[in-house]
């Protein structure tokens, strides 16, 4: 009698489910054409689609898909192997493959945590400082757009896009502590620093309910704006850099022996392939293939030149010599300040960032570094941190509605205003929480598997002590 | 016998060799040195670190002859060698024992000739 009622009462909450589920469907009335219509030109103007208008395009819009594709895996060969071979390259011969096995390790480590909360702490909302567990496990992330972020791109697309970022910018980390820390130490310590410094930070920046997305969050305290990533990404692992490279200590022999580069040709092959993956990190991050896109590509081309030729030019005047070290330096430090940019301002913009990121980062390697007497082996602080606090800034004064008119959504009276406060705001939170987080997240690595090897392992060689294998073998 | 070591700059080996030849030098032995001298070597500068490379490339050139023909074995070196700059190498000459030429068992001035 009991289970009779039971099976009568599931019976009863099945059919109205399946009668609800038939009342929404019809609810969406049959597209007219000229709504058909609206809905493909919203596809070729990378716009948001009409509502409650049932659609004849289901998926998402192949055009911007695409190129988020092909953008995600430039974005992924910026760190694999153009960052290995750049950091690489400047190692001494005996640590190239601790470069190389740190980027790849990274990759690896950060793809499972991105796959497992990390997507979903960055861009499931939530909070405004960190996302929620909706999208764990990549679950419901599928081929239809999820409308947060873009109407015609895939979400899973968009997941592996955003993924790209968060594996790239700990790995430039690792140039500041170069030949001198633990294999399982530098593990531990992005394992960890993700958690406290990147997933809150992405999240606030870009997530859709975010504390300083301010081109999207209509909500936002601090209506800052950061394109493609200048306190996400540079500015987070470049002061993350500083603080990681005081604690860690300087390498052994620091100033009294020969710590030259090994492999310019290297060093130069990276440049390049980190200038040519860029495009998909900054062109990419219009999310579509959009006119904002268009300006991206152009005013990241012409920071990083402009900025390569003035660092060049400041060595030919200040050294004697145009190195291709500088050259290549020049180059990174136009693509580092552009990023926050780079989608909202014109050239002309782009030819004054150019200018100032060629010769203020130069000063920090050149000038600041010997000074202090840090040893962030491949300055990663002199041209990231440094870089990423400077376009972030400049981002405040040369950002302009003509550039990109997504900016009239939710910051009209900001932009060419008060933007450059929102923007020191942004620049002190991500500070804050990348020198503070890693200072505590240093110190617990150090106790819990220790930061350094011996002296004697450090002068062996992290490649055959950590790895079990030499870069180069001549016979 | 002496033997005549003569270092210098590696661009110059060709002018020497040719010019050695032309006296009737029939061999030699070559070796890529390092070393340095009152020439003080060079700066690399990779971005703010500066590292001073004080050992210079050359190249050092042995010639085993009989004592006659050391005279002018070294006044052809030297005019083919030098550039009148600051690191264009020294010559020493060494006197010699003995020596063996292996494929005939020819003694002293014969296997050097």
């Amino acid at each position: 009698m009991k289970l009779r009622n039971q099976v009568l009462v599931l019976l009863a909450a099945a059919w109205t489910a399946a009668a609800a589920f038939a009342n929404e469907s019809s609810a969406l009335k049959e597209p007219t054409v000229v709504e058909r219509l609206a809905d493909i030109e919203a596809y070729i103007n990378n716009g948001a689609r009409t509502p409650d208008v049932a659609s004849k395009v289901a998926g998402p819009g192949p055009g911007h898909n695409g190129w988020l594709m092909t953008s995600a895996a430039l974005v992924l060969f910026m760190t694999l192997p153009g960052l290995a071979l750049f950091y690489g390259g400047l190692v001494r011969r005996k640590n190239v493959l601790s470069v190389l096995a740190q980027c790849l390790g990274i990759a690896g480590l950060v793809t499972i945590l991105w796959w497992a909360v990390g997507y979903s702490l960055v861009f499931a909302p939530g909070t405004p400082v960190l996302g929620g567990l909706k999208f764990a496990f990549l679950q419901g992330v599928d081929g239809s757009p999820n409308t947060d972020y873009s109407a015609w791109v895939s979400h899973n697309v968009f997941a592996m896009f955003q993924l790209m970022f968060a594996i790239i910018t700990p790995a430039l980390i690792i140039g500041a502590i170069a030949e001198r820390m633990k294999y399982s130490a530098v593990l531990l310590f992005i394992g960890i620093w993700m958690f406290v410094v990147y997933f809150p930070l992405a999240h606030m920046v870009w997530g859709i309910d975010g504390l300083m997305n301010g081109a999207w969050n209509a909500n936002a305290k601090i209506k800052a704006i950061d394109f493609a990533g200048g306190t996400v990404v540079h500015m987070s692992s470049g002061w993350s850099a500083l603080i990681l490279c005081l604690i860690v200590g300087r390498r052994l022999g620091y100033g009294k022996t020969i710590m030259a580069p090994h492999s310019m040709v290297l060093c130069m092959v990276g440049t390049a392939m980190l200038w040519f993956g860029w495009y998909g990190f900054n062109a990419g991050s219009a999310l579509g293939a959009d006119a904002v896109a268009a300006n991206a590509f152009m005013t990241t081309t012409l920071a990083a030149a402009i900025a390569s030729v003035t660092w060049g030019a400041a060595e030919w005047i200040f050294k004697g010599k145009p190195s291709v070290l500088g050259l290549c330096s020049g180059v990174v430090a136009g693509l580092v300040v552009v990023t926050p940019a780079c989608g909202f301002v014109t050239a002309t913009g782009a030819v004054i960032i150019g200018l100032l990121a060629g010769f203020i980062p130069f000063l920090a390697c050149v000038k600041l570094k010997p000074l202090l007497g840090y040893d962030d082996a491949l300055d990663t602080f002199g041209v990231h941190a440094v870089g990423g606090t400077l376009g972030a800034l400049l981002t405040g004064f040369l950002a302009t509605h003509e550039a990109n008119p997504n900016l009239a959504i939710n910051l009209k009276d900001v932009v060419g205003n008060t933007l450059w406060l929102h923007q020191l705001g942004a620049i002190g939170v991500t500070l804050v929480l990348a020198t503070v987080g890693t200072a505590l997240i240093a110190l617990v690595v150090k106790l819990v598997v220790g930061l350094r090897p011996s002296p004697e392992d450090e002068t062996v060689g992290l490649d055959l002590v950590y790895h079990g294998e030499e870069g180069y073998i001549f016979e | 016998m002496k033997k005549v070591e003569a270092i210098i700059k590696p661009f110059k080996l060709e002018e020497v060799k040719e010019a050695l030849s032309e006296l009737g030098i029939q061999g030699m032995t070559i070796t890529e040195v390092e070393g340095f001298g009152r020439q003080k070597g060079h700066t690399e500068i990779y971005r703010g670190s500066e590292y001073t490379q004080n050992l210079l490339p050359k190249i050092k050139i042995e010639i085993v002859l009989p004592d006659q023909q050391v005279e002018a074995v070294v006044d052809t070196i030297i005019k083919s060698a030098r550039t009148g700059k600051i690191g264009d190498g020294k010559i020493f000459v060494l006197p010699v024992e003995e020596a063996v030429r292996i494929r005939t068992n020819e003694r002293g001035g014969q296997a050097v000739s």
